[in-house]
């Protein structure tokens, strides 16, 4: 038939291709040109080593069979590793089949994805009936997944998802000529078969049936192509890019990038990365607690790449990272919100004048090289069963410590941060990294898990162990310092979203000390998965009744067996706990239920 | 230099009639919860840096409500955001969020002048 | 099944003056008292504002004048159940006892605030901070006890008013009324005992409604030197010798203020008792609170919206006490009334 293997329909499918590549191009230069200088030293350190290695393997595993998709949701990952995975193993397959045809590995580019039309029957190459079967195969497995997908548009409840996600005009240009291409590829190809039984199980029968209409042949390729071309063109506006830029951040992140402070090109990246499946949607607390469903790292990526973020979207947010936990890309989406939230007009702007060195630290201890500093944080001076209890445990222990902030400190300066803040929270940081450095001490222990987030992952100079008060106890237990009453109460923990979440996960030592001290009751929603409580600082602008219904649901995951205590280690969770409960079960700090046995 | 007769006299009393109040209105309407203060003082006792300058959360939002915005500017700027106000609030004002809108509203009005 | 005129829930002020009003209009009247004395909180009061009147000559006045036989008194006993059976009403007491009544009074009264739940203050943490209650106890006594020794030291003592009132943080939106002038009282007590001791009161407004009230405040000032600050008491810490450093805001000064004191009494609020809350909700006449709801504050007040349940006293809402013994009263003539009409 055609032996020129060429037909004026390719064009489009041609233009589209470099238009995309063009674009590829431009977007993955500009991003990596706007890397920090940290960053790209990162990349320059770790570009020939075993991570790129580890993720090239990553990307086999997460963009094209999207395992923690499949994870969460089995029917969701088979969509998308149906669509991504059968699609790649299509454009590979049938580049091996135009090869074997041709018998050669240079042939034209667009053989392969026409190659239906340009096949002469007659010719025998090898393993031809085996890349007719594959071809078919696979462009089947294609097609169940995006009759799922069109499923998942129209019945998102069906996937186990409670809210499909919105979309812009562009997003349903390309939307739809996804959904074409597919469908359109298969009749093409059917036609064909139809007249010269060159097809597969799929395209044959199909177009055995379709044979006697004798329809025309060529217009349909056409439309295949421009389907092609229009996806292509317009993907990289829409949430399809995620496909490409999925890869990069996966080796960014291989490399050791991580956010910073500021926007950066990673921050790009990142934004472009998302694929919109809408798993945070349903993890979220806003939306199942306090019915707020506009707001999630989803919607609030989506409105920051159509440029109609509102304040609103970026402060409406607890940072609770549950989202982030559960993002199958990996999106720190809370690190995000959180440079959005810079103010940066107020940098250099401060007046902590207060900031002296009299006007801060422990009044009431000369010792400088205790073994250990206790540093309660600003809330635990609100719930001073807390540090009543530290004390004994400190005294029970025989242990050589000082109260840093016995008579009130500055704070850790989280809170600022998490308001974008950064200046202001820099300077407190730098006089606590002072104030602690000044004493010679081993280990800083805190009770509030907001500090021990901070000082963990946030301060960068501190010469000194920090230890979140669950851990610090746990080792007096294991070390035989301290003695624990087993009794025959039964507890409820809740694990404080500062210290369950990303790179800090004290799940092990509070239940360990609980089981020393009674039963620990197993719960629905625990450790990485446990609820917030809802009155994180992170969020400033929640009503008291959203904060309530909140508290109200992770409240209802604590209660449900009706243990003796609810016991957290978070000062904030305590206080919100305590306020929610009239009768039913007491709400106890681990240091108290030590106390208390 | 040695002044004779008499200084023309200051009046010290806040003349509400030359008050601005479109930021506190403005501040109403964001911060809901504001208008529900009652001037107790839980907020500036808890107040950390309260208690090492002069620093007062209660005396600026007092300033706000009377349309008084002069001094906020520099003052705002000492609130370390740390929440104990919050805690402690018996009208469940949200006293964080007052603090940051407070300081974006005079921030701008400033820069405008 | 016995059957009575009217079953009286609750034997503390209001549920024991109406008896006494409606037993001497001989009506066969039910007294159900859930502890094992009648009384009520009369019995946790030494003396009542603004007079002084030792509670219990109040107790002693309603038990002598009760016409004992018209009326059965009932302690021990807390109601479980309660519901219409034609005309009538059967309540179910908690040793499974039933009774029948043409009408009941509710007079479940109320439970002083859980002062645990404003950790902040550290009640049950440091020995020094006590409640409003406990310090009656030390009244009765004639006696403070300092829980820190000490030999040379003036003492002082703080009252903190609003615990657990006015505090949305507590969820209770109101204010309960008497501890104003219950601490103002409780000032002048301690002052009688410990002449030579330093009292503080801390609070956000002082309410000084009733008759008296105002006159007593005066005399707190001017007879007794009490002094008040104004302003909200965040938090209470411990000092090294084991007394309590107590932080407020001076409001008036616009200054931070703290100061050490050897007690520190926390005026608790006033909440539905447990008996008011599970009532008014088997009834379906409860409000956000627990409390009871009448039919019309200003005409029906001793009316619920259930015909022949009637109800009196602070299982409705916060009262002193002689608002509660009139308050009762009158829904004795509004019994009486309902019973004639049968
Ligand atoms: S942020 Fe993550 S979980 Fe949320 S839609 Fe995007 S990829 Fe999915
Ligand atoms: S961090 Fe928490 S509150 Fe914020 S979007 Fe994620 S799940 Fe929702
Ligand atoms: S948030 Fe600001 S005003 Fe409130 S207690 Fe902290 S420093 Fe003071
Ligand atoms: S604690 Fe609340 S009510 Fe009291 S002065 Fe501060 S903001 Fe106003
Ligand atoms: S009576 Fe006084 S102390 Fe009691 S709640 Fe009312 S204002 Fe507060």
């Amino acid at each position: 038939m055609d032996t020129t293997m060429y037909n004026p329909f390719v064009m489009p499918f041609a233009f589209g291709v470099v238009i995309l590549f063009l674009n590829l191009i431009i977007s993955f230069v500009t991003w990596l040109y706007n890397l920090s200088k940290t960053q790209r030293k990162q990349v320059g350190r770790h570009i020939i080593s075993w991570r790129t290695l580890a993720a090239i393997w990553e990307c086999l595993r997460e963009c094209l069979l999207h395992r923690n998709i499949f994870k969460r949701n089995p029917v969701l990952g088979y969509m998308h590793c149906s669509l991504a995975f059968g699609w790649s193993l299509l454009i590979i397959v049938g580049k091996f089949e135009a090869s074997t045809y041709s018998g050669s590995f240079f042939t034209n580019p667009w053989l392969a994805i026409f190659f239906r039309y340009f096949e002469d029957p007659s010719r025998i190459f090898p393993h031809k009936e085996l890349f007719t079967f594959l071809m078919d195969f696979l462009l089947a497995v294609v097609l169940s997944g995006l009759l799922l997908a069109v499923i998942k548009r129209f019945y998102s409840r069906l996937m186990g998802l409670k809210k499909a996600t919105r979309h812009t005009p562009s997003d349903r240009i390309a939307l739809i000529s996804l959904w074409c291409i597919f469908p359109l590829r298969l009749v093409a190809e059917s036609l064909v078969a139809g007249y010269r039984n060159n097809g597969g199980f799929l395209t044959q029968s199909l177009g055995n049936l379709l044979a006697p209409f004798n329809l025309p042949i060529d217009p349909i390729w056409w439309a295949y192509s421009i389907a092609l071309c229009l996806f292509f063109i317009f993907m990289p506006f829409t949430r399809y890019m995620h496909i490409f830029t999925e890869i990069l951040l996966i080796f960014l992140r291989k490399w050791g990038v991580v956010e910073e402070d500021k926007k950066t090109g990673y921050t790009d990246v990142e934004l472009a990365a998302c694929s919109r499946c809408g798993i945070c949607i349903d993890v979220c607390p806003l939306n199942t607690a306090a019915k707020i469903n506009d707001t999630q790292s989803v919607y609030f990526i989506r409105d920051i790449r159509d440029n109609v973020i509102s304040h609103r979207i970026i402060n409406d947010c607890l940072l609770c990272n549950r989202c982030v936990e559960a993002c199958p890309v990996g999106i720190k989406s809370t690190k995000i919100r959180q440079i959005y939230r810079e103010k940066k007009s107020f940098e250099n702007k401060q007046y902590y004048d207060y900031l002296n060195p009299a006007a801060t630290g422990s009044t009431t201890s000369g010792n400088k090289s205790p073994k250990v500093l206790y540093f309660a944080g600003c809330m635990s001076h609100l719930t001073p069963g807390i540090i009543d209890s530290m004390k004994k445990i400190f005294k029970a222990a025989g242990e050589d410590f000082v109260f840093v902030d016995e008579d009130k400190n500055i704070c850790c300066g989280r809170p600022l941060r998490q308001q974008g803040f950064l200046d202001q929270a820099n300077t407190l940081m730098a006089k606590n990294v002072q104030l602690f450095n000044s004493y010679n001490a081993e280990i800083l222990v805190t009770s509030c898990p907001i500090c021990y987030n901070s000082f963990k992952t946030e301060y960068k100079d501190l010469n000194i162990k920090v230890m979140h008060h669950t851990q610090y106890i746990n080792m007096l237990i294991e070390e035989g310092r301290l003695q624990v009453n087993h009794s025959d109460k039964t507890f409820a923990y809740h694990d404080p979203c500062e210290i369950s979440r990303e790179e800090n996960r004290i799940f092990e030592e509070p239940r360990n000390i609980l089981r020393a001290a009674g039963t620990l009751l197993p719960l629905t929603n625990e450790k990485a998965d446990a609820l917030c409580c809802g009155s994180s600082l992170g969020n400033t602008v929640l009503s008291t009744e959203q904060i309530e219904d909140i508290r109200n649901q992770a409240m209802d995951v604590l209660t449900k067996d009706n243990p003796d205590y609810i016991v957290t280690s978070c000062p904030l969770c305590k206080k919100t706990f305590k306020k929610g409960l009239r009768n039913g079960p007491e709400v106890k700090d681990i240091a108290e239920i030590i106390i208390m046995g | 230099m040695i002044k004779f007769g008499y200084a023309p006299v200051v009046s010290r009393t806040l003349d509400l009639d030359s008050s601005d109040f479109s930021l506190r209105d403005e501040l109403i309407r964001e911060v809901p919860s504001y208008k529900k203060c009652i001037g107790c003082g839980g907020c500036t006792s808890t107040c950390s840096a309260h208690q090492h300058t002069e620093f007062s959360i209660l005396r600026c939002n007092m300033l706000f409500r009377r349309g008084k915005y002069d001094v906020l500017e520099k003052e705002l700027d000492k609130c370390m955001l740390c929440g104990k106000c919050l805690l402690v609030c018996p009208r469940n004002v949200n006293t964080r969020d007052m603090i940051i809108k407070m300081r974006l509203l005079v921030q701008h009005k400033n820069k405008k002048q | 099944m016995e059957k009575f005129d009217i079953i009286i829930i609750g034997g503390g002020p209001a549920g024991l003056n109406a008896a006494m009003r409606l037993s001497n209009m001989n009506y066969k009247t039910l007294v159900l008292e859930k502890e094992k004395v009648i009384g009520g909180k009369l019995n946790q009061w030494d003396k009542l504002f603004p007079d002084f009147t030792p509670a219990i000559d109040v107790l002693k006045y309603l038990t002598e004048n009760i016409k004992q036989e018209n009326t059965q008194i009932s302690t021990s006993t807390s109601v479980t159940k309660i519901d219409k059976s034609d005309n009538l009403w059967k309540v179910t007491d908690s040793n499974n006892n039933e009774y029948l009544a043409d009408a009941v009074l509710i007079t479940t009264g109320f439970d002083v605030f859980d002062a645990r739940r404003k950790e902040e203050y550290g009640y049950g943490i440091y020995p020094c901070v006590i409640t409003s209650v406990d310090l009656e106890k030390m009244l009765e006594t004639g006696t403070i006890n300092f829980p820190i020794e000490t030999s040379d030291r003036r003492r002082r003592i703080a009252f903190i008013q609003c615990v657990g009132s006015r505090d949305e943080k507590s969820g209770n939106h109101f204010c309960s009324r008497n501890c104003c002038i219950c601490a103002v009282k409780q000032a002048i007590e301690v002052k009688e005992v410990v002449p030579d001791s330093d009292v503080y009161c801390f609070y956000m407004d002082l309410r000084m409604f009733g008759q008296h009230y105002e006159e007593l405040y005066r005399r707190s000032q001017q007879e007794f030197n009490v002094n008040f600050v104004r302003g909200r008491v965040s938090e209470i810490a411990p000092t090294f010798d084991n007394r309590v450093v107590l932080k407020a805001e001076d409001t008036l000064l616009s200054r931070p203020v703290k100061m050490t004191f050897d007690l520190v009494v926390l005026m608790v609020g006033m909440n539905p008792s447990e008996g008011t809350k599970t009532l008014s909700s088997l009834l379906d006449i409860n409000d956000e609170y627990g409390y009871v709801v009448s039919q019309d504050e200003h005409v029906a007040d001793n009316l619920t919206n259930k015909a022949g349940v009637f109800v009196a006293g602070t299982c409705k809402r916060q009262l002193t006490v002689p608002e509660t013994m009139k308050d009762a009263d009158s829904a004795a003539i509004e019994i009486a009334n309902f019973l004639n009409r049968r």
